[in-house]
C-alpha cells in the first residue's frame, strides 16, 4: 500500500475478507429451520436473515441471507463456516469471544478457535464499523438465547 | 465567485493525516467565522429571553430575533413576515403542517400525494396523518431519467387530493424539479401545496411568492447557519386558519382555567422559549450567502457537479444516479461491487469525507434498485481539487478491492 497501511485499510480489506464477501459460504435460506432471525442496521440500512437447524443442543445447518457491505457478509459467512455443527453452548461462547477481539482484545485475536474470523481483528481500528461485523453475530445471540 | 475556503475554520483541520475534503454538505454544512462570531456575539453581548422582558437586553434581544425574520422573508422572497414561522429544522416544519393542517383538512377517505423522490421527513409525517385520518397517500413515480412523472402526476390530481407535497431539489438525484407547474396544477386541483426546500434554498435563488407554494420549508444547518434553526414559510392567510401545534408560553394571547386564546402570528405556533442563538446564526448565514450572490452560488455548484459526473464518468464500472441534465450540486454514484459504506471508509482514509447509505430515502432507493448509495455533495467552499482528491480516493477504493488502475 502507498501509505504502508498506517491506516489499517489493508488489513479491513484483505484477500480472505473480499473472497468470503464475494463468495458467501452458506448463503441462502433453509427449508426446514429451528430458528429464524432477521436483523437491520437502520443507520446504514444493511439486512441479514440468520436460519438455524438445531438438532437437540446441537447446530445441524446454517444459513444467511441479506445485504450489506463486505465486512457484515464476510464476517457472517465467516461466522455460519465457524458454528456449524457445533453445540449452541459453543456457538454463543465464541460469539462473546468474537465481541472482544472486536473491542480489541489481542488475546482473543490470538484465539485460534475464531478460525478464519480471525481476520476481522483489524475492524477494531475502525470503530464505526464494528456493528457491520456483529450483524451476523448478534442475530445468532439473538436466535440462541433461549437455548441450553 | 471569490474563494471562500479562508473564512470556514474546520477546512484548515485534517484528517487522518490529509486535508479535509468536505462532500457532505447535503447532510450539513460547515460554517463560516461570520456565522460562528454572529453566535459568540449574541451571548456575548445581547443574550436575553425574548418578548416578555420590559428591561433593554430583552428588548434588544427580541429585535435581533425578529429582524432575523424580516431578513428570511426578503431572502426567500415571502411577502409576510407574519408567514415566517423559526422551527426545528425542515422536519419540524413538515410535522407542523401535517399535524395542524391535517387536523382540519384532511378527512376520511381524502387524499394526500406524495412523490417517490421524498426524503423520509416528507414522507412520514403524511404517513402518519393518512394513517390517523383513514386517508390515502398516493405516491407519484418518477421517469426514467429521474423527475417526477408528470402524466402519473395528473393522474394522481384527479382525485383532487387535500394536500400535494414534493422536494424542491432531491438530496439523492439532485433532480431540480419544476415547482412552480407542480404547484399551479396541484391548486388548479384544488390542494394546498407544501414544498420542501431543504436542498433548494441553500443553493440556488428562491422565490416562494413566485413559486406560488402554500408552504416551503427549509433548515438553517444546509445554509452555513447552527443547527436547530429553520423556517416554515407560510401563507398567512392558511396559517391563521390552523390550530396550534404546540401549546405552551409565547404562543398564547389569554389564558383561562380551562381554555386559552391565541397569539396572532408568527407566535401562534411557535411555543416555549424559541432558538435565538439559531435565529441570529441564521441571520448571519443569509447575510454571507447574499453577499455571494445566490446565482453565483447556484453556478458554483453546478459546474462543480459538472466536473465531478465528468471526472466520475471516466472511472471503470462506476454507476451514476440522476437525470441526465442539469442538477443541483448532489452526485450519487456506486462503484463495481465495492458497498458504499466501504467506499466511505477507504475515502475517509484520505480525508474525504462522502455519505453512504439510503439518505432518508428508502422508497427511492428501490426505484433505483439498490440498498444504498454513495454521495458527494457540493458547496460554496468546494473546488475542483476536492472533485480531483475524491476521484484519487475511489482508485485507492478500486486498487483495495483488487481491480486494476484504469
Amino acid at each position: 500500500m502507498p501509505d504502508g497501511d498506517a491506516s489499517g485499510l489493508t488489513e479491513l480489506y484483505q484477500e480472505l475478507i473480499l473472497d468470503h464477501y464475494r463468495r458467501p459460504r452458506n448463503q441462502g435460506s433453509l427449508e426446514a429451520y429451528t430458528r429464524r432471525v432477521a436483523l437491520a442496521n437502520p443507520t446504514c440500512g444493511d439486512e441479514l436473515e440468520l436460519d438455524l437447524l438445531l438438532d437437540g443442543d446441537t447446530i445441524a445447518d446454517v444459513r444467511f441471507s441479506g445485504h450489506g457491505c463486505s465486512i457484515s457478509q464476510a464476517s457472517a459467512s465467516m461466522m455460519t463456516q465457524l458454528i456449524k455443527g457445533k453445540k449452541v453452548a459453543e456457538a454463543r461462547a465464541l460469539a462473546v469471544r468474537f465481541n472482544e477481539m472486536l473491542h480489541g482484545s489481542a488475546e482473543a485475536a490470538r484465539d485460534k478457535s475464531l478460525g478464519e474470523a480471525r481476520a476481522l481483528a483489524g475492524v477494531a481500528k475502525f470503530p464505526v464499523r464494528v456493528k457491520c461485523a456483529l450483524l451476523g453475530w448478534n442475530a445468532l445471540e439473538e436466535s440462541t438465547r433461549s437455548q441450553p | 465567485m471569490r474563494d471562500v475556503r479562508s473564512d470556514f475554520p474546520i477546512l484548515h483541520r485534517e484528517v487522518h493525516g490529509h486535508r479535509l475534503v468536505y462532500l457532505d454538505s447535503a447532510a450539513t454544512t460547515q460554517k463560516p467565522r461570520q456565522v460562528i462570531d454572529a453566535i459568540v456575539e449574541y451571548y456575548s453581548s445581547l443574550n436575553a429571553n425574548v418578548h416578555r422582558g420590559a428591561y433593554d437586553l430583552a428588548v434588544r434581544a427580541t429585535e435581533a430575533y425578529e429582524a432575523v425574520r424580516a431578513e428570511v422573508a426578503t431572502f426567500v422572497g415571502a411577502p409576510d413576515p407574519n408567514g415566517v414561522i423559526f422551527v426545528r429544522g425542515t422536519t419540524e416544519a413538515i410535522n407542523l403542517v401535517a399535524s395542524s393542517l391535517g387536523r382540519v383538512r384532511v378527512q376520511k377517505g381524502d387524499t394526500i400525494v406524495v412523490t417517490a423522490m421524498e426524503h423520509h421527513s416528507n414522507l412520514i409525517p403524511w404517513q402518519l396523518l393518512a394513517e390517523a385520518r383513514e386517508a390515502h397517500l398516493v405516491m407519484v413515480e418518477l421517469t426514467a431519467d429521474w423527475q417526477i412523472d408528470l402524466a402519473g402526476y395528473r393522474r394522481a390530481l384527479e382525485r383532487s387530493p387535500k394536500i400535494v407535497t414534493f422536494t424542491h431539489v432531491s438530496n439523492v438525484l439532485g433532480t431540480i424539479n419544476p415547482v412552480a407547474d407542480l404547484t399551479r396544477l396541484a391548486h388548479d386541483a384544488g390542494a394546498v401545496v407544501l414544498v420542501d426546500g431543504a436542498q433548494a434554498v441553500p443553493h440556488m435563488p428562491v422565490n416562494v411568492a413566485a413559486l406560488d407554494a402554500d408552504f416551503y420549508v427549509f433548515s438553517g444547518h444546509k445554509m452555513l447557519a447552527p443547527m436547530g434553526i429553520g423556517a416554515l414559510i407560510g401563507k398567512p392567510a392558511l396559517l391563521d386558519a390552523m390550530p396550534p401545534y404546540q401549546g405552551g408560553g409565547e404562543m398564547i394571547r389569554t389564558v383561562h382555567d380551562t381554555s386559552a386564546t391565541y397569539a396572532p402570528l408568527p407566535h401562534k405556533f411557535e411555543a416555549g422559549t424559541p432558538n435565538v442563538e439559531g435565529a441570529v446564526g441564521l441571520g448571519a448565514a443569509i447575510r454571507y450567502l447574499d453577499a455571494l450572490g445566490m446565482d453565483e452560488v447556484a453556478a458554483h455548484e453546478r459546474a462543480l457537479a459538472r466536473y465531478a459526473l465528468e471526472r466520475l464518468a471516466t472511472i471503470d464500472a462506476l454507476t451514476l444516479y440522476g437525470p441526465a441534465g442539469d442538477r443541483a450540486g448532489v452526485v450519487s454514484f456506486t462503484l463495481a461491487d465495492i458497498h458504499p459504506h466501504d467506499l466511505a471508509t477507504i475515502v475517509d482514509s484520505e480525508g474525504v469525507a462522502i455519505r453512504a447509505g439510503h439518505h432518508c430515502a428508502q422508497p427511492l432507493m428501490r426505484r433505483l434498485d439498490v440498498a444504498a448509495t454513495a454521495r458527494a455533495t457540493f458547496y460554496v467552499y468546494n473546488t475542483r481539487e476536492d472533485v480531483d482528491a475524491l476521484v484519487a480516493a475511489l482508485e485507492k477504493a478500486r486498487t483495495l478491492f483488487g481491480y486494476a488502475h484504469a
